[in-house]
């Protein structure tokens, strides 16, 4: 078995896993007694340092990293994912069953403050003091900010107040210094693990994968095609390794055929490259789930087009449903004063210049939907639907079922019962796609169209910017 | 049982007596829970749904029990899930739910629970649940958990610590989706996740929308622990189509629905919220009123206990035929001699009654498959000029005479348009069909309204229904306030169009002021308003100097009356101006 190390200031180090334990122990050490002797170390009763802070993006082996030294090293821990801890009593329970047994942790009081926390651990460690450090390890830290403010500060200097041999090692994602509460408080020590790099060690990890049957060069060669695909779009270790395993198979079909030799990378790459794109376009966004993948991998002389999950796009609503959500996107993005104008047979003149105003030419896209009240939502849905409705209980409540559904929002707290405000949230293609099949008068079409024209340079716009976002993000 | 509560009533012995001891009206309301019982079990035992379900259960077989195999999903822990597309009819899921939960508790697990997002506000209470449900389901489980805190992580320990059979997958149904706090489910995935080495999770999500709902809700990170699989339920329309041809479409089932109450609850359905649910419930709801409100509906039953009951007609009730106007139609063509009998001899009607009840049932008999005929000949051509579905067919069988309209000569049309000088064999034979089909549809899709004795079987009251199914509760509201006598019956509040009488209450008079105003309404010139429309009734008995005496009196009334108005709906407080109401709604008189 091989574990894979990156730590800041020192370059990625590939360890075997027997010696690993001197080159942790010396990694650990120098870490965390950063600015004590070195000596300290096997000294238990020298105190290691309150708190260390390490931060990464996703899967870059903070957690593995971690837990396999305190693993290897059999030291003693209290690993706790900071999901799970919804209170922080669920925090000090896990905490104190690891070090002290389930017992201990029965003492705790129904909802345990931060100070029940250190009175009983100060009573429980005074019963077996720590012969070596203890280690509490905090996966995903950033959810402490939500939990009591004062928990964090007290964690970092939780050495100080039990008296104890105890370290606090927080995993996250994000940097310190969204952490730092205003009052001020211990600093810890920081580690960054950066972003593994594409030439040495994503092919490296990702080729201790390789498969029994091959040899470990192919898969090597193998690996280097999947990066050069998936490189440009997803650095996330942990989804490589599932794209590479996923695919692997139909990468070999052409060797077990007998069609291609190991040598023959080219022939290789030409086979799987336009296979690895569809890969791509749908396991990768999870438009198929990886069986569906797997099982048209199999039989893929059927040529079955798989049903990714965007294709199904379309909802069939009930009739007045569709208008009032027609309704909702005209009152969103049309400004209030525009609609006599576009609801009014006889609207009267309206002078050119000033009828948009400067900031209402720029971006009624870009800023997404406004709210509105409920009677503007009514009156534009009674100018647009192409017969008289009458008023009845059924329309107002598809009003709420379409809130339940998600397609409005409604915002606002404050005044919910006598005049709701509510915000449409569906795209232009929906509502488009929507007024195309209902839209069998053409009055509603030229509405539509004449209230679209006016936001149809935006939309443009807005859909270059959001390419160019989303190139961004993938970058 | 009848003699038994009638014994107790003393007086009223003889009259509720013969009501009760008339086997007649005991038919009738046999009749009615009879049927009420069939509509019922053919939509419990719907097999629409079978399919998916099955399939379903499948996925979760496939899953929940194989998971060892396939090491590297497990590697990934991702958590099989699927996504059961619906359709926005949520009203008719808790059906499709409650069959799931005892198909995969009868057949794959018994750890099988279902959450509702309002009971979810955050995710200890989705774990709780779960760990309830098993709990419950598994008394020895109980025994394991000693430590009985609401901790999960701790549950989940001694869950997986214990003997507890492991293949066993813990299903979690998610029956609204869209309406989750998308935190709550994020949070949810992730700790399950953890855990999906011990604990075989499954989700099954229940989505109204579209299965790109999944993306909108949970970020990458999250959606990547999952391993979706798409299911899809029937649509609604085709589950309509179907309960249509159990209950509507059939000769077995002896109540009717006229062609107006069918597109009234079709329209419920197409206009408002596709749910099949709600429209067997009009269908039960009609039945209801046909049965309360038609005293000849005793007659409408199966064949045999038909023509039993017309034998036995009480006088009352061979009046009332008589005044059917089905049958008076009927009387008129008949012999002059022939309608004499009829009008004066009552057994002569109970038999002819009998006759007329078999011509009826055997009209049904032909009617239904003939229907089936052609529609399966029509809904093919392009434009469908016949309609798509066979209701819609239907509807227009039973409404008026099909050979008449415009749409069914243009069909037959396009069936033999191109028909050329020299018809080849294939021309021949197809004209002939047509013809055949042709005197088919003019001798058995009679319009049903022809039909002597009609009204036995069908419901026509469509207005009611509308009123009853489809209501208006603002307009009640509005009627109620600007014609108190439409409500109150009371002769002192008839009055002419827009004006306003003093006898009325004090919260119409109010609402009828407040129509005059515009958005905001000054609460001062209100009860000045008020105040002169209250003396304008005094001025006739009282003198001017009594007036200031009731003047706290009629203050307190205008109050009243004002917050009851705030009550309704119709106007709030504002900030904008304090001595000022808002109004609610808009136009006025």
């Amino acid at each position: 078995m091989k574990i894979h190390i990156c730590l800041t200031g020192i370059k990625t180090i590939i360890l075997d896993c027997n010696n690993i334990s001197q080159y942790s122990v010396f990694l650990i050490n120098s870490a965390l007694m950063n600015r004590r002797d070195i000596m300290s170390a096997v000294n238990p009763d020298q105190y290691s340092y309150p708190s260390v802070f390490i931060y990464g993006h996703r899967a870059t082996g903070k957690s593995h990293v971690v837990l396999s030294i305190m693993k290897d090293l059999e030291l003693p821990h209290a690993s706790v994912d900071c999901v799970e801890c919804v209170s922080s009593g669920l925090l000090f329970h896990q905490v104190l069953s690891a070090f002290f047994g389930p017992d201990a942790a029965a003492l705790l009081p129904r909802c345990p403050s931060l100070s029940d926390f250190v009175r009983l651990y100060k009573q429980m460690s005074s019963n077996s003091p720590a012969t070596q450090t203890r280690y509490i390890i905090l996966d995903r830290a950033e959810r402490m900010r939500d939990m009591d403010f004062s928990l964090l500060p007290a964690l970092l200097r939780l050495q100080e107040l039990v008296n104890d041999n105890v370290t606090v090692i927080l995993l996250s994602e994000i940097v310190w210094e969204k952490f730092r509460p205003n009052t001020g408080c211990f600093e810890p020590l920081l580690f960054h693990f950066p972003d593994y790099s594409k030439g040495k060690s994503l092919v490296q990890i990702l080729s201790w994968d390789h498969h029994p049957s091959y040899t470990p060069e192919l898969y090597a060669s193998y690996i280097n095609i999947l990066l050069g695909v998936f490189f440009s779009v997803c650095r996330d270790l942990r989804e490589l390794r599932h794209l590479a395993v996923l695919n692997f198979s139909k990468f070999c079909e052409p060797l077990e055929k007998g069609e291609a030799k190991e040598s023959d990378i080219h022939k290789l790459w030409k086979n799987i490259e336009p296979h690895l794109q569809r890969a791509m376009q749908t396991v990768y966004l999870r438009e198929v789930s990886s069986v569906q993948w797997e099982q048209q991998q199999m039989d893929e002389k059927e040529a079955t087009t798989l049903r990714v999950l965007s294709a199904h796009a379309h909802i069939e609503l009930p009739y007045y449903s569709k208008f009032l959500l027609i309704a909702a996107y005209l009152a969103s993005f049309n400004p209030a004063r525009t609609d006599r104008r576009f609801f009014l047979k006889s609207h009267g003149k309206i002078r050119k210049t000033n009828f948009l105003k400067k900031h209402e030419k720029t971006s009624n896209h870009l800023l997404g939907p406004k709210p509105f009240p409920l009677d503007r939502l009514m009156a534009i849905f009674y100018s647009v639907v192409d017969s008289r409705v009458a008023p009845t209980a059924s329309v107002f409540s598809q009003i709420s079922s379409l809130v339940t559904l998600q397609l409005l929002s409604q915002v606002g707290h404050d005044d919910q019962l006598d005049s709701p405000k509510y915000k449409c949230s569906v795209s232009l293609d929906f509502i488009l796609a929507i007024s195309r099949c209902v839209c069998v008068c053409v009055r509603l079409l030229d509405l539509l169209a004449l209230s679209l024209v006016i936001q149809s340079q935006v939309v443009r716009q807005e859909r270059s910017l959001f390419t160019a976002v989303s190139n961004l993000h993938l970058l | 049982m009848g003699n038994c509560s009638n014994e107790h009533r003393g007086t009223s012995f003889s009259a509720s007596a013969a009501s009760l001891s008339n086997p007649l009206i005991c038919s009738s309301i046999n009749t009615f829970f009879f049927l009420d019982k069939y509509i019922f079990s053919q939509v419990i035992q719907d097999q629409l749904n079978k399919k998916v379900l099955d399939s379903l259960a499948e996925f979760i077989k496939k899953h929940g029990l194989g998971c060892s195999s396939d090491n590297w999903r497990q590697r990934a822990r991702e958590i099989p899930t699927a996504a059961l597309m619906l359709g926005v009819n949520v009203p008719d899921h808790a059906m499709t739910f409650r069959s799931l939960c005892n198909l995969l508790q009868d057949s794959v697990t018994p750890f099988v629970v279902s959450v509702h997002a309002k009971e979810c506000a955050d995710p200890v209470l989705v774990i709780n649940l779960t760990l309830v449900c098993q709990a419950t389901l598994t008394i020895r489980i109980i025994g394991l958990l000693q430590k009985s805190t609401q901790v999960f992580p701790q549950r989940t320990e001694s869950l997986t610590n214990s003997d507890f059979p492991q293949s066993l997958p813990v299903v979690v149904i998610f029956k609204d989706f869209e309406a989750f706090n998308s935190q709550v489910l994020q949070d949810f995935i992730l700790i399950c996740s953890r855990y999906t080495q011990e604990l075989p999770f499954i989700f099954i999500f229940g989505i109204a929308t579209s299965p790109s709902a999944i993306q909108h809700r949970l970020p990458h990170s999250v959606s990547s622990l999952l391993c979706i699989e798409v299911f899809h339920s029937l649509s609604c329309t085709q589950h309509l189509a179907s309960v249509f041809d159990k209950l509507i479409l059939n000769s077995q089932f002896p109540f009717k629905l006229s062609s107006r109450v069918i597109q009234v609850l079709v329209g419920i359905f197409l206009y408002h919220d596709f749910s099949v649910q709600n429209f067997v419930k009009g269908l039960q709801f009609s039945m209801l009123e046909h049965f309360k409100s038609q005293p000849l509906s005793m007659l409408c039953c199966q064949k045999q206990e038909a023509l039993l009951s017309a034998k036995t007609l009480s006088k009352k009730n061979v009046e009332r035929i008589r005044h059917l106007p089905s049958f008076m139609r009927y009387v008129e063509t008949q012999e002059p001699q022939e309608q004499v009998r009829l009008l004066t001899n009552d057994e002569h009607v109970k038999e002819v009654c009998q006759k007329l009840l078999k011509n009826l049932h055997k009209y049904h008999k032909n009617y239904y498959p003939i229907l089936q005929c052609l529609h399966s000949l029509t809904s093919s051509l392009p434009k469908f000029p016949l309609g798509k579905h066979i209701r819609e067919l239907h509807v227009s069988c039973i409404e008026k005479n099909l050979w008449e309209t415009e749409e069914y000569d243009s069909t037959l049309l396009e069936k033999e348009s191109r028909r050329t000088k020299r018809m080849n064999p294939f021309e021949v034979l197809r004209s002939q069909v047509i013809e055949f089909i042709d005197s088919l549809v003019r001798e058995y899709l009679t319009p049903a309204e022809l039909q002597p004795l009609n009204e036995v079987c069908y419901y026509s009251s469509s207005g009611v229904l509308r009123q009853r199914l489809n209501v208006t509760p603002r307009t009640s509201i509005q009627a109620a306030l600007s014609h108190p006598f439409y409500y109150l019956q009371n002769e002192s509040l008839k009055t002419d169009a827009g004006t306003i009488s003093s006898a009325a209450p004090d919260l119409c008079i109010v609402y009828k002021l407040h129509l005059e105003c515009g958005r905001l309404i000054n609460l001062y010139d209100w009860l000045e308003a008020f105040l002169t429309v209250m003396s304008a009734a005094e001025d006739q008995d009282t003198n001017s100097e009594e007036c200031g005496k009731y003047d706290s009196l009629k203050h307190a009334r205008f109050i009243q009356a004002v917050s009851e108005m705030e009550f309704l709906g119709f106007i709030k407080s504002t900030k904008q101006k304090t001595d000022h109401v808002a109004r609610l709604t808009w136009g006025g008189c």
